[in-house]
């Protein structure tokens, strides 16, 4: 909205007085540029999708009658004859939260003005988002090899497949078009088409970076960990 | 836009976030690693989860720094979600004692 009102609109007022003048004044609601709070509602909705998919892997979890595999066991690497647990799905964390790290000074950058840098921290995420993907084709590959599938596998309940093709799947699409979100925004900001303008757009691709980083917690916590 | 300049923070924060993050990450893979087992397990497993969300959501994200009519429209939201989990987890556990009544495993 770029009516005169908004212009002359303010946003100091803290806590719950703030929140009814906001709502309630004539100006629009949100403090932020119209993409910032579209992103937001994308997010949120987004998280409803990934809890509706959690949700349904607790469902099919609990009401088993066969013994759930151990995800400690079935995501073990062999490193020098010797099994790790998880080591690959540890490994994907950290460079996940490495580029989600990345992420935020990018957008720190970008709002100072330091446009060479924002680009190089939006290709070093985009970078370390790509091996996530990488690291999670090999992990689908070595699980379907010893013989996963949607409908069965070979050390117990039959819903950890499904469950683990679905989440992890979704998760790994996210990641997928968030790379190509983040190398797009890059060339656009290195190219200087925002040049004179707000680089809120760095923020915007960065929240939903961070959501993909966010959704990844929940992942390891409840279907790896658990 | 009473910020035009957006969310400006010293880059320290970041990198501070960055490295506790990268700690809890490897507590939780701890967890694993040393096989703790039992409501020790999950209860671990469920602080390091929400101090990760938190930290991410609230600096990251810069939520901590937003108003409140945002956090309202990105929280109140998720009871929804409490309450499916609720209602899911009931579901869950009488579907799994037909199961066992009625098939014997």
């Amino acid at each position: 909205m770029t009516s005169e009102t908004d212009k002359s609109a303010t946003y100091t007022e803290p806590g719950v007085a703030g929140l009814v003048s906001d709502w309630a004044a004539d100006k629009q609601t949100f403090d932020m540029p119209w993409g910032k709070i579209m992103m937001w509602i994308f997010l949120l909705s987004d998280t409803f999708i990934f809890s509706i998919f959690l949700t349904s892997y607790m469902n099919v979890r609990i009401s088993a009658t066969d013994p759930w595999p151990n995800a400690s066991e079935v995501f073990a690497l062999q490193i020098f004859g010797e099994y790790v647990p998880l080591l690959l799905i540890a490994i994907m964390t950290f460079i996940l939260i490495t580029s989600s790290g990345t992420m935020a000074m990018a957008v720190n950058y970008a709002y100072r003005g330091d446009i060479k840098k924002t680009v190089w921290l939006i290709v070093a995420t985009a970078l370390f988002g790509a091996s996530f993907v990488g690291m999670q084709a090999f992990e689908w590959s070595k699980l379907i090899e010893e013989g996963v599938r949607p409908w069965g596998n070979p050390w117990g309940a039959s819903q950890f497949g499904s469950a683990f093709f679905m989440i992890t799947g979704f998760h790994g699409l996210h990641v997928t078009a968030g790379v190509i979100y983040l190398l797009w925004t890059a060339r656009r900001v290195g190219s200087g088409y925002y040049e004179g303008k707000d680089l809120a757009i760095v923020e915007i691709a960065g929240l939903y970076w961070h959501f993909v980083d966010l959704v990844w917690v929940f992942i390891f916590a409840f279907f790896y960990l658990w | 836009m009473s910020e035009t300049a957006g969310q400006q923070h010293p880059i320290g924060i970041y990198l501070k976030i960055w490295l506790l993050l990268f700690v809890f990450s490897a507590f939780s893979y701890a967890v694993d690693y040393f096989q703790l087992q039992g409501s020790l397990r999950w209860t671990l497993i469920l602080i390091f989860m929400f101090l990760k969300a938190g930290l991410i959501v609230s600096i990251f994200m810069h939520v901590q720094w937003e108003r409140l009519s945002l956090k309202y429209v990105l929280f109140l939201p998720l009871f929804a979600i409490a309450v499916l989990i609720t209602f899911m987890a009931i579901e869950g556990d009488y579907t799994y004692f037909t199961r066992l009544f009625f098939f014997g495993r």
